[in-house]
């Protein structure tokens, strides 16, 4: 099936988010949508699956004019969206989850469960993936509930696919049995609009590369004849100059030791250290413990033994409480989850973890309050309409920025990032670096953990490697390289 | 952002009283009685024990739980406090022991929420089923009455609680109810506490998300447990008020009260899932309900229609407030 759509406009309220769109699908390709956060890659395609109207412009499926008022209607005829927030059931079993809605009734309303297995089953096989059909969701790996999404989709008898960073919480493994599946619905003829921010992956999986930026359709490229510099001069439409700002200041002594920290099931014998102004990068695949053994320094999980010296004397950490006062920050992996009060404003966020600077006798001044607040926003860039602001409404990169201003205020001597860049743009990616910067030139002893290679070996002086759980090596940032990093993270030795 | 505005005035933070003032205006002109002085008096006696109860409700369910033992809590309190003046002890010894055990009872809820990982519904609903049970045994399923003459000594603070007016300083015609002042009082506490402590920022940030609170610093454990014994504080308080007022005391005091009292927070506006709402809105939701049930028996509609008419209000109060 083709996808022709032209001249597609979109705004809500008074912010234009599209500016006349276009972007062609052809048969049985793989086409990759890449722009930076913002630049309405979802947008269009929620287009196309009838999620948003659009103020203007025309749709066309196989030639043909086509409206679509909700995704159901896009659904039957043959087009489906997997979000990147899989829309899964986890207490119910992947026969339930894949016939919800459609399922397959009797007389009397009675559900026909051995028929529904078996035509589950034949999906899966026909995918060639080994998933149990009973089997509960919350079971289930991310990578495998992507699958059954897929499986999902194909049961709808789907002629197009929009995926939308399928890859970003899968494992390396996972991420290689995704691909397979990919290509080979590619050769039964289904069309794929794959959305990712992992250039190496595009250039791997895709057959056409289109690009938006700002709202505005930039072009489409061959894949086997775009170079990658082709491809981010596009997105961003401007040089950021360098990718990773230099540092140029003295790495000073010690003041983070961990020793023999040790989990029953999760890390064993991890011992590393973190000298004043340094920035050591934490690198593995995903799910090697690496987010596990941050939380664990930071006294956020039960049964951990080992020991944590701070400038040279140890201390004992049995929740965060004690790990902030130990001079400890801690940036976590998912903003939304962990570290945001969502729903509250800028000011509430900021103040939260800076109560005891705000308040005296534990009564807050309000005038404080907004003051630091007011800080975090000049400080950090925050794009805001005001301390009150709520960060529901921001977007990733500036949610980012609320994070980490709300922790720097409360003068961290030790900075721990789990993946400070995940899900932000290229430009607020900078940003984020430079802050990094400016804090290990003040002397913090910076931990910064990411999935995303070129990140580590271009902003730490050294890269520890995680593997399974133990500590596979640590590599001098000057000698350290993709390969070098990626042996080790996958179990060999140098 | 997106709130609606009336010549500046964001409605949907005001929603609840734009409803209470309709509704007084209405009552007020179609009723004489109404509309009097000492009939307002009255009702803010009739609201106050029910506005001292939502005032801990409200701090619970800013954290994201639930307290269904309040009405449990206000009859058991009260009956302990009923059994010791019975047994001869001075009337102010057995109100401040009956306070603590209120507090208690709440931190009993609170520990089976915190440390026993019970969901707040089920921890209480437990708790509810045991205090009333408690105060059954205690009475023997029987009424206590005559506490003031039973008093040992302090009989005239016990009666003044509930039953007295402030009197002097007004002219004789308005005597304002030591329970209305009781909860003036008690709700610019409870307005301080929540938006000028620290102690009110955790509460709010235990809410709003709970993983993020713990770890910048806020020990949730101590906020959860602390609001559920603010609740049990609260509702012995009211019973103590109640008590007082009646002069009796009986093991099926307070039932379904926490329903009134859950009412009135949502009313005011507060967030069920938690995280968001005022104190003040509380306040608002309160008065909505007792002028409710003030208004609709001067008006003379039986009480089966009044539920009902409740019921439709608090419908509307609560869809008008969406965003």
């Amino acid at each position: 099936m083709n996808v022709e759509m032209k001249g597609i406009d979109k705004s809500f309220g008074t912010n234009q988010v599209l500016k006349n769109v276009e972007f062609s699908l052809r048969d049985g390709e793989i086409h990759a949508l890449m722009g930076e956060n913002g630049s309405g890659k979802s947008t269009m395609m929620k287009i196309l699956t009838g999620v948003y109207t659009r103020d203007a412009g025309k749709v066309f499926v196989d030639g043909k004019e086509v409206v679509y008022n909700n995704p159901q209607e896009a659904e039957k005829a043959g087009i489906v969206f997997i979000y990147q927030e899989l829309n899964v059931l986890f207490d119910m079993t992947v026969e339930e989850n894949m016939f919800m809605g459609k399922e397959i009734v009797g007389p009397f309303g009675i559900c026909d469960k051995a028929a529904m297995r078996k035509q589950a089953q034949d999906v899966m096989d026909k995918l060639g993936v080994n998933i149990p059909v009973d089997a509960v969701m919350s079971d289930l790996s991310v990578g495998q509930q992507q699958m059954v999404e897929i499986a999902k989709a194909l049961m709808v008898d789907a002629k197009v696919l929009i995926m939308d960073e399928p890859t970003a919480a899968l494992t390396q493994s996972e991420t290689r049995t995704l691909f397979e599946v990919v290509k080979g619905l590619r050769a039964k003829g289904v069309s794929i609009v794959y959305i990712s921010h992992r250039m190496e992956e595009l250039f791997e999986l895709c057959d056409r590369i289109s690009i938006l930026r700002d709202g505005e359709y930039v072009g489409t490229r061959d894949m086997k004849t775009v170079t990658m510099e082709e491809i981010v001069q596009m997105m961003i439409g401007r040089e950021i100059g360098e990718r990773f700002p230099k540092r140029e200041h003295k790495i000073g002594e010690e003041i983070f030791r961990v020793e023999n920290l040790n989990h029953p099931k999760l890390f064993r014998d991890v011992n590393f250290n973190v000298r004043a102004g340094e920035v050591l990068g934490v690198a593995g695949l995903m799910g090697a413990g690496r987010t596990e053994i941050m939380h664990a320094i930071f006294g956020n999980m039960p049964n951990v033994t080992g020991k944590v010296f701070i400038d040279g004397k140890e201390v004992s950490i049995a929740n965060p409480r004690q790990a902030i006062q130990a001079g400890i920050g801690f940036i976590t992996e998912d903003r939304k989850v962990e570290g945001l009060l969502l729903e509250k404003s800028i000011c509430e966020n900021i103040e939260i973890a800076n109560l005891d600077r705000i308040s005296e006798n534990n009564v807050v001044s309000f005038a404080k309050s907004n003051e630091l607040a007011q800080a975090g926003i000049d400080d950090f860039k925050i794009r805001c309409f005001g301390t009150d602001h709520e960060c529901v409404n921001l977007s990733g990169g500036n949610q980012q920025k609320v994070v980490l201003a709300k922790w720097i205020y409360t003068n961290p001597k030790i900075l721990i990032l789990d993946e400070p860049t995940r899900g932000v743009d290229i430009g607020a990616k900078k940003e984020i670096y430079n802050v990094i910067n400016d804090m290990a030139a003040k002397g913090v002893a910076v931990i910064m953990v990411s999935s995303e290679l070129p990140e580590v070996l271009g902003m730490a002086d050294r890269v520890m490697v995680i593997h399974d759980g133990q500590v596979a090596g640590i590599i001098d940032g000057a000698e350290a390289d993709q390969q070098k990093v990626m042996t080790l993270a996958t179990g060999g030795s140098l | 952002m997106k709130d609606k505005k009336i010549c500046g005035v964001k409605i949907g933070e005001y929603g609840a009283f734009i409803a209470l003032i309709f509704l007084v205006l209405a009552l007020s002109a179609i009723s004489p009685e109404f509309r009097t002085a000492s009939n307002f008096l009255n009702l803010l006696r009739q609201a106050s024990f029910n506005g001292l109860i939502a005032f801990g409700m409200t701090c619970v369910i800013l954290t994201g739980g639930i307290d269904l033992s309040v009405g449990s809590t206000f009859a058991l309190s009260a009956i302990i406090c009923a059994e010791m003046i019975m047994y001869g002890l001075p009337a102010p010894v057995a109100v401040l022991f009956a306070l603590a055990c209120g507090t208690v009872l709440g931190i009993v809820s609170g520990l089976l929420v915190t440390k026993g990982r019970l969901q707040p519904f089920i921890a209480t609903l437990i708790t509810m089923t045991a205090y009333r049970g408690m105060a059954m045994i205690l009475t023997d399923g029987k009424p206590i009455s005559r506490l003031a003459e039973h008093c040992s000594s302090g009989s005239f603070i016990f009666k003044a609680m509930g039953k007295g007016n402030l009197v002097s300083i007004f002219t004789d015609a308005i005597k304002i109810p030591i329970p209305a002042i009781i909860l003036i009082a008690v709700f610019f506490a409870f307005y301080f506490l929540l938006n000028y402590t620290t102690y009110g920022r955790r509460i709010y940030a235990t809410g709003s998300n709970e993983k993020c609170a713990a770890l910048v610093g806020v020990n949730i454990n101590k906020v959860k447990l602390s609001v559920y014994a603010i609740s049990g504080l609260m509702s012995a308080l009211a019973g103590l008020l109640m008590i007082s007022r009646v002069n009796s005391a009986q093991p099926n005091l307070g039932v379904g009260y926490e329903l009134d009292a859950i009412a009135a927070v949502a009313l005011g506006g507060t967030s069920m899932n938690g995280g968001r709402g005022k104190i003040a809105g509380t306040v608002a939701g309160v008065l909505i309900i007792a002028v409710l049930n003030n208004g609709l028996n001067i008006l003379g509609v039986t009480s089966y229609y009044q539920e009902v008419i409740k019921a439709l209000v608090i419908l509307i109060a609560v869809l008008s407030d969406r965003k």
